[in-house]
């Protein structure tokens, strides 16, 4: 497996660390993950867009050019899904019944 | 499908009329996974829960609401507060949607529907080309039913199925991104101006580094909720991170009082269909309705911002039509002209061009700083030189922003026409 490029602003980023912010939201983490890429699609991609606009920062570009995710922490918003321009590059359904985020003051 | 707001209401007015109804949700509860922007205006409930306002699980009652241009050192506030929002039978209140949803779900439970949460609807069964039911996550969970109600929220994939939403829309969906950041009640009644149960609600417009879209600001009890709302297509173009946008918002020297020592209870995203009027989807297909976020019900028109009600209003309308088509086998056409008869499609159709102008370059981008240069300019006192004349003060600005003054008058004429 590649590495991921750190992302330095987005820990750092006034006051709050990201971890930090995240884990103020409770996430029931379902075994099946709900979100799938297809790295391989991803190194052709120029703009990657899901990973500045993803609000859970769960898209990281890796060295090779391909993208590691993380569905676990996920605000379930389809930001992703909708702003991917790379035809299969991403399947996005809602996690299993139950699971995925709970927010309590939204 | 789907126990937000559109769907509760939905099974309200479905089972009031003695239809069998199931209320899906795939959250563990109602309101789970639903976050909205700042007021539930609860008018539209009236007609079906008189006196609701005596037991809707509300954080204020709006009673102040400010509309606010930002630049990045300048802040121009409309600011209005009526006692009459604050005293029955209101006008609109902060709540959490998990309180809000869950109670909306219990009245439609109360009038017979059925609650089923924890489950997904995964798609449609269809025989011929007519929706009979869902699939759903449930082992044997094939639910067969007259009509569906695609109620599930602005991903809808049930519409989608049918092909009545397209797959993606970046351009027509902004992403809403909040904190809320929790504070002593008594101080927020001192930061804000208010007491008791009132409540403000702050609309924010220029404050998104020129990517379209606001910000809001509004009260709970013991929590401040802030957040921006941005073009999805626009915020991905500029490449900057939407968590980046709250905390500028924060930090602005108009805002950050209000917040100061404040800590993050709870950061929350969602989508939003902003498209309005001429971008909704078909509302209506054999065998199923859409209804709320599904069916892009939020009114994005600038200074006024509501989707909650819309949703209800919608919802309201769909059960009423589900209910005649599973026991007369009454057409679901009449689903449309219901809303049609409404203020659901009535205001969106009259507001249809008001996203457009809202979100559009000169609005977002250089109106901001021109209104708040030629503020400044009218009241910064320059003695010994006489005033300037607020004329050239606008021309001024208006320079300055690159802003010609033909394009003022156009944009006020169709801005005359939008808000008509």
């Amino acid at each position: 497996m590649s590495e991921a490029i750190p992302l330095t602003p987005i820990s750092s980023y006034r006051g709050i660390g990201f971890d930090d912010r995240m884990d103020t939201v409770e996430f029931r983490v379902a075994e099946r993950a709900h979100i799938v890429v297809d790295s391989d699609i991803c190194r052709s991609c120029t703009t990657k867009a899901c990973v500045t606009a993803c609000p859970a920062n769960l898209f990281a570009p890796t060295s090779d050019g391909g993208i590691l995710f993380n569905y676990e922490q996920c605000f379930e918003c389809g930001t992703c899904y909708q702003v991917c321009n790379s035809e299969g590059a991403l399947s996005w359904t809602y996690p299993d019944g139950g699971y995925g985020v709970v927010f309590r003051q939204g | 499908m789907g126990a937000g707001p559109a769907g509760a209401a939905a099974a309200l007015t479905a089972a009031r009329a003695g239809a069998s109804v199931v209320l899906l949700e795939r959250g563990p509860f109602p309101g789970s996974k639903n976050v909205y922007g700042g007021v539930v205006y609860g008018r539209v409930l009236d007609e079906v829960l008189p006196r609701w306002w005596e037991e809707v699980p509300v954080q204020r009652w709006v009673t102040r609401r400010s509309t606010m241009v930002l630049t990045e050192t300048q802040a121009l506030t409309v600011d209005f507060r009526t006692v009459a929002w604050g005293e029955a039978p209101y006008n609109g209140c902060t709540t959490f949607r998990s309180d809000f949803d869950s109670w909306l779900a219990g009245k439609a439970v109360e009038a017979g529907a059925q609650l089923v949460t924890s489950t997904v609807a995964t798609g449609l069964i269809r025989e011929g080309g007519t929706v009979v039911g869902v699939r759903t996550d449930r082992p044997d969970g094939d639910l067969r039913a007259k009509v569906v109600i695609a109620a599930d929220g602005v991903n809808s994939f049930l519409a989608k199925e049918l092909g009545l939403l397209p797959s993606t829309d970046a351009a027509h969906l902004t992403l809403g991104v909040k904190e809320v950041l929790s504070l002593p009640r008594e101080v927020i009644d001192e930061r804000f101006g208010v007491r008791g149960d009132e409540g403000v609600d702050v609309e924010i417009l220029g404050c998104t580094r020129g990517i379209p879209g606001g910000g809001f600001v509004y009260t709970n009890k013991e929590t401040v909720s802030v957040g921006v709302v941005v073009s999805l297509e626009h915020l991905t173009a500029a490449k900057v991170r939407p968590e980046e946008l709250i905390a500028d918002l924060k930090a602005h020297p108009a805002i950050a009082p209000w917040v100061r020592g404040a800590e993050v209870k709870e950061y929350a995203a969602h989508l939003i269909p902003e498209g309005g009027y001429d971008h909704f989807p078909t509302l209506h297909a054999d065998g199923l309705l859409v209804a709320g976020d599904a069916a892009g019900m939020c009114l994005a028109a600038g200074i006024w911002l509501e989707g909650v009600n819309f949703a209800i209003g919608s919802g309201l309308a769909a059960g009423r039509a589900a209910a005649a088509a599973a026991q007369t086998g009454a057409d679901l056409a009449s689903y449309r002209k219901d809303l049609e008869s409404t203020f659901v499609l009535q205001d969106h159709k009259r507001l249809r061009k008001a996203p457009g102008l809202v979100l559009s370059p000169r609005v977002q981008g250089q109106y901001p700083g021109l209104i708040a240069d030629l503020v400044e300019g009218m009241f910064t006192v320059t003695n010994p030189t006489p005033k300037p004349g607020v004329v050239r003060l606008l021309r001024a600005a208006a320079n300055k922003h690159g802003v010609k003054l033909r394009h003022l008058a156009v944009d006020a004429l169709a801005g005359g026409r939008t808000f008509r």
